[in-house]
């Protein structure tokens, strides 16, 4: 497996019942790869808790699965507000969603850092009132 | 333990047993979807009073063994459907989250 593999997603910002069929999609390409488990239970989390903060916060966005034999890389981008104090943001507990999301069981302040917990490396780069950028990669071997 | 096996038990009811031979390794109990997709192992039984459409992302990503709605909570038809698409088995109990966790205890 020398080429990359992308996939592409549309993450539709309206639809929030349907948030996270990018990360379903994705988990079922890599098992149909023969991924490890583990592995696609790290790239899928760490991509679905990504989807989820595009809908909740930035109205969707994109995102890529580039897939090598070394490590799976995500890269998502949003036009959204982006984020003001990064460094907080990566709190676990600290979360500026709304209480009609709450009360959906997401804004634990847990999504950012589920994603540094299951990615080998994250790099996010973020303007306020641009958007912001996230690539992560999990490493395979 | 089998989630069939589980769904037998006189204090449970299955809603929906797309892969009934799936084996329940451990427990876990929350509401808080990323804390659950965070936390929770391969192969849990995950209990929730939660109970919107987005529990099957999380059992399917976390890849929860099922999901246990405790204290008698319901779902709607389409999302009972949609777990029956995507293969998440879902079973239900008028129990507490702590009696229907020490329940499996004893089993596993």
């Amino acid at each position: 497996m020398s080429d990359i593999l992308n996939f592409h997603f549309l993450v539709d910002g309206e639809d929030f019942t349907s948030a996270g069929q990018a990360s379903v999609q994705v988990k079922k390409n890599l098992r149909q790869l023969g991924l490890p488990p583990e592995i696609i239970r790290r790239v899928s989390i760490a991509m679905y808790e990504g989807e989820i903060n595009m809908v909740i916060h930035a109205g969707g966005g994109e995102a890529d699965v580039n897939v090598t034999e070394d490590y799976v890389e995500i890269i998502l981008r949003d036009n959204g507000p982006g984020i003001k104090n990064i460094e907080q943001a990566m709190q676990e507990g600290y979360s500026t969603a709304t209480d009609n999301i709450r009360s959906l069981g997401f804004g634990a302040g847990m999504g950012l850092p589920n994603m540094k917990r299951y990615s080998d490396h994250m790099h996010i780069d973020s303007v306020v009132g641009q958007g912001t950028n996230i690539t992560m990669r999990v490493n395979i071997q | 333990m089998t989630v069939k096996e589980l769904a037998s038990l006189k204090e449970f009811k299955s809603v929906v047993l797309p892969e009934p031979k799936r084996e329940i390794c451990g427990v876990y109990i929350g509401d808080l979807l990323s804390w659950v997709m965070g936390r929770a192992s391969s192969n849990d039984a995950w209990i929730t009073i939660m109970s919107n459409v987005n529990v099957l992302a999380v059992a399917s990503l976390a890849d929860t063994s099922c999901i246990i709605l405790a204290e008698g909570v319901t779902l709607e038809n389409d999302i009972i459907e949609t777990a029956e698409q995507k293969g998440i088995n879902i079973i239900s109990s008028d129990l507490s989250a702590y009696n229907i966790a020490v329940t499996i205890g004893k089993m596993l």
